[in-house]
């Protein structure tokens, strides 16, 4: 097993920092990756918004950028429009708030906040980001196609996806975006196959599962989403790849186009793909929010000095939204000329997501209320994620009603409410986590001014970019529009338009502010001490160098649950998981020794699985 | 730690396994479920294409029926004039999967494929008595019945090969298909294809295992959890071709 770290091998720089099998540094990989993806998409948003706030003016950067083939006169062209649109959402989507947030955190404090020597497979935890960084080569090489990337907006559906002469998007760049996917895929698969091992197999000693941070509870839950939703998209994948290459019609009705005349591929269907997609793709969202809200949870707790309000609470209702979102993907296909009776079920589904977000948002204000809060950058970043949840939370009621969706749909509305409640919002726990572990990443703390700097830009940004487009989308703007030119009703936007622009501008000087504090501190930031937040989880007791195995010693045994902060009868104001708890009743019982053994797998088959059933319906000693 | 104290710590407070096995195989578990995850999205997708269509037209012909003597190698030909295979309908897997090797032109409904099945569920006994004789530390046994699972592995990937090339000869192709539908044999293709593909990475994977148990490795290391494992995936694969099989050549 991997527990078995006795000794310490004198590493080579590629064993340690390029082909490392080190949680720690697997987790940097994911995390830096993962930035200079969100450079790349974040510049891409400000790129676009240049075009719809100011359609008719030249923009001699463009032309730099894109040469004169996509931005003739410093102007983009309208196919490569489209291709900024769909390779900012597919980069923000899996590249940076996938893979880049849950990668980045899962691998760093799974196996140090339950307690393990490392991933249950740090070989294929290696591999997990070998194929992401591949997927983001493969994708980011789809730019530099001659026919451009990949145009049909990020979700791909088809024709425009499957038909290779539909526009010039479809072309090289689309089958250059699916391969990427597809290695995406099998990353996550990797990725997650080894947090689901490592959280469920190897808690150390006490490390119960009603002990666990509420961030390991979020993490082992987008693991499992992603590893039964990623795997719907690989098979939708496949059968696009197919239609694409192979002249199948999967996803190919009878249609004419222009230009090219009735297809010969015909007897499938574009709306199968959508289900396809969508089993993914609303999982996606999720898998997308829960490891930030878990941090959340982390975050507040140890800032606010209190127990998280609600711990249980905060779990069922994590279950609840995974377990809901498999059930509400039609929400995103309502004008597909779903069923009415089958639309009302996924309306009422969707609308049920509502109670567990509500608890925890509510729990977050009710940890918050009353607490010793301290305003770290962390912590300000956790505010912002509640904040933006909120926002973007209750316009999400108005798009799941079927009969309201049917006027908003591809709307700018919809963009407003899926940047606030599960971009931004996202991005912000994202910078909470990274503001809150930076000490336990690199023993230095980040620059304090410039993080207050950083969140209040972001913050005021995020609203002024995305508020005003829920009156855009209302008044019934299209998403996804080049130029509203020929549509004289619009014309009114177009001021708001500069506004928004102009906020995204001032949103992205923001974040070079993040990136020179995050970058500068590694090498010049004040010294961390060991436990800088006074946290009570145990990554904080291990040592920051990276040492192969995590604890220099016995790996810590666990006592109490993470969150007691504050207890009354005791004169510090948190009590680390791993000290003993003296006052408790020692609640361990032991089962009665059973005949089978060894961890070794000698134990026949049949006793195993069953005595797995007995287990888990408590029939264990009858 | 000694494994026996080990396992007698609670359930599920930490510092062992829950489900009392090791990371390896739990993780074997998992990606299993995952990939049947993958399955369903290719067999959900046939049904959404299959059942898009109305019910094939049915023909009532006698097993065993020399269709070579009685229609001079026309009877695809035949059946199309009458309509029953035309581009509207669904075809009836009893007229498409009629063929046995060295039989030719006999009608023998879903007669191979059921010797397929047969050959592939046989292999998963003999990938349990592997299995089994590994917890008994039985060397020459395991190396004997993982060579007899690779066998049945390799006669399930040339029976496919045999009725692929069946089918090709046949007309079908991933955009035709003389019975029918084009959907039709694409999905035959890639749904038996990625099938294929999996026993394929088994039988590999059983032969990598195969040579390591020769070598003595597991008798070394004193278990054989490793066949255990492939043990689990090569069940599976089993399992996803009754699906297969179901969806396919029954309904």
């Amino acid at each position: 097993m991997s527990n078995d770290h006795g000794h310490h091998h004198k590493q080579s720089f590629i064993s340690k920092y390029v082909f490392s099998m080190d949680h720690k540094m697997i987790s940097k990989q994911f995390l830096i990756t993962g930035i200079v993806m969100g450079v790349i998409g974040v510049a891409m948003s400000i790129l676009f918004r240049l075009q719809l706030a100011w359609p008719d003016t030249s923009f001699p950067i463009l032309n730099w950028l894109f040469g004169d083939k996509w931005a003739p006169d410093g102007r983009l062209d309208s196919g490569f429009y489209m291709g900024l649109v769909t390779i900012h959402g597919t980069i923000m989507v899996f590249y940076v708030l996938t893979a880049g947030l849950s990668g980045t955190f899962s691998n760093l404090l799974i196996p140090l906040q339950v307690g393990a020597r490392d991933m249950a497979s740090p070989f294929m935890n290696m591999l997990s980001y070998w194929f992401f960084f591949l997927s983001s080569v493969v994708l980011m090489s789809s730019m530099f196609v001659e026919t451009g990337p990949a145009s049909g907006g990020w979700t791909v559906y088809p024709p425009l996806s499957a038909l290779a002469k539909a526009m010039p998007g479809s072309g090289t760049g689309m089958t250059l975006w699916l391969i990427a996917i597809i290695l995406f895929i099998v990353s996550a698969l990797l990725g997650g196959i080894n947090y689901i091992a490592t959280v469920l197999n190897m808690r150390t000693k006490g490390m119960s599962m009603n002990r666990l941070p509420l961030t390991i509870w979020a993490f082992l839950l987008t693991a499992i989403l992603g590893l039964l939703s990623f795997p719907v998209l690989l098979g939708g994948g496949l059968l696009l790849m197919f239609d694409r290459l192979a002249g199948t019609s999967f996803y190919l009705s009878d249609i004419y186009l222009s230009g090219i005349g009735a297809l010969e591929q015909s007897g499938g269907s574009p709306i199968l793909y959508q289900h396809l997609f969508w089993f993914l793709g609303h999982p996606e969202v999720y898998i997308i929010i829960m490891p930030a809200l878990g941090i959340t949870s982390e975050v507040i707790a140890v800032n606010s000095r209190k127990p998280i309000f609600g711990y249980t609470a905060m779990i069922i209702s994590l279950i609840g939204i995974s377990v809901l979102s498999f059930l509400v993907w039609g929400h995103h296909m309502f004008i597909t000329g779903m069923s009415p009776l089958l639309g009302t079920l996924f309306l009422i589904m969707t609308l049920i997501i509502a109670v567990p977000s509500a608890v925890k948002t509510f729990n977050y204000l009710a940890t918050l209320w009353r607490g010793s809060i301290r305003f770290t950058n962390g912590m300000m970043f956790a505010i912002g994620l509640v904040s933006l949840f909120i926002t973007g939370g209750l316009t999400g009621i108005f798009l799941g009603n079927a009969a309201l969706d049917i006027s908003l749909h591809d709307t700018y509305f919809v963009v407003a409410h899926f940047h606030l409640v599960m971009g931004s919002s996202a991005i912000f726990g994202m910078m909470a986590g990274i503001y809150h572990w930076y000490p336990r990443m690199f023993g230095r703390m980040m620059n304090k001014t410039l993080g207050y700097v950083h969140f209040w830009l972001t913050f005021l940004a995020a609203y002024m970019v995305f508020f005003p487009m829920h009156f855009q989308g209302l008044a019934g703007v299209p998403r996804r529009y080049y130029t509203f030119d020929i549509l004289p009703e619009f014309a009114p936007w177009l001021d708001v338009n500069v506004f928004i622009t102009l906020a995204a501008i001032l949103g992205g000087i923001a974040q070079l502010v993040f990136l020179y504090n995050f970058f500068s501190s590694i090498f010049f930031g004040e010294k961390s001490v060991q436990n800088p937040w006074g946290a009570n989880t145990l990554e904080w007791t291990a040592p920051v160098e990276h040492i192969h195995g995590n604890w220099p010693g016995e790996i810590p045994t666990v006592y109490r649950w993470p969150y007691d902060y504050s207890r009354p009868d005791s004169d510090s104001d948190f009590i680390p998981q791993n000290v003993p708890d003296e006052g408790a009743v020692e609640e361990v019982h032991y089962a009665p020794q059973t005949p089978s053994a060894p961890e070794h797998e000698d134990v026949p088959e049949r006793v195993m699985f069953l005595g797995l059933l007995k287990n888990w319906f408590g029939f264990k000693n009858a | 730690m000694s494994s026996n104290a080990v396992n007698t710590l609670p359930t599920w407070a930490g510092g062992r396994s829950p489900f009392r096995v090791s990371y390896g195989k739990f993780m074997m578990w998992i990606f299993l479920l995952s990939d049947a995850f993958t399955f369903s999205s290719l067999l959900v997708g046939y049904g959404a294409v299959r059942f898009s269509f109305p019910e094939p037209v049915l023909e009532e012909i006698s097993f065993g029926t020399n269709l070579h003597e009685k229609y001079h190698d026309g009877f695809v030909e035949m059946l199309q004039a009458k309509g029953v295979f035309s581009e509207s309908h669904w075809p009836s897997p009893d007229l498409v999967f009629n063929h046995f090797p060295f039989l030719h032109g006999l009608h023998l409904p879903l007669l191979f494929v059921s010797l397929m099945t047969f050959i592939l569920i046989f292999s998963s006994v003999t990938m349990v008595l592997a299995v089994e004789a590994g917890q008994r530390m039985q060397q020459k046994k395991v190396a004997l019945y993982m060579f007899y699972t690779i066998l049945g592995g390799l006669a399930f990937l040339g029976c496919q090969a045999w009725e692929w090339t069946q089918f090709i000869t046949e007309g079908a192709t991933l955009n035709s298909n003389p019975w029918g539908p084009v959907p039709f044999a694409a999905l035959f293709f890639i749904v038996t294809g990625f099938h294929g593909f999996h026993v394929f990475s088994g039988v590999v994977l059983n032969a990598v295992i195969f040579t390591n148990v020769l070598k003595g490795t597991y008798e070394k290391r004193g278990h054989y959890e490793m066949v255990e494992k492939t043990g689990l995936y090569w069940h599976f694969v089993d399992l996803v071709w009754v699906f297969v099989f179901t969806f396919f050549y029954l309904i």
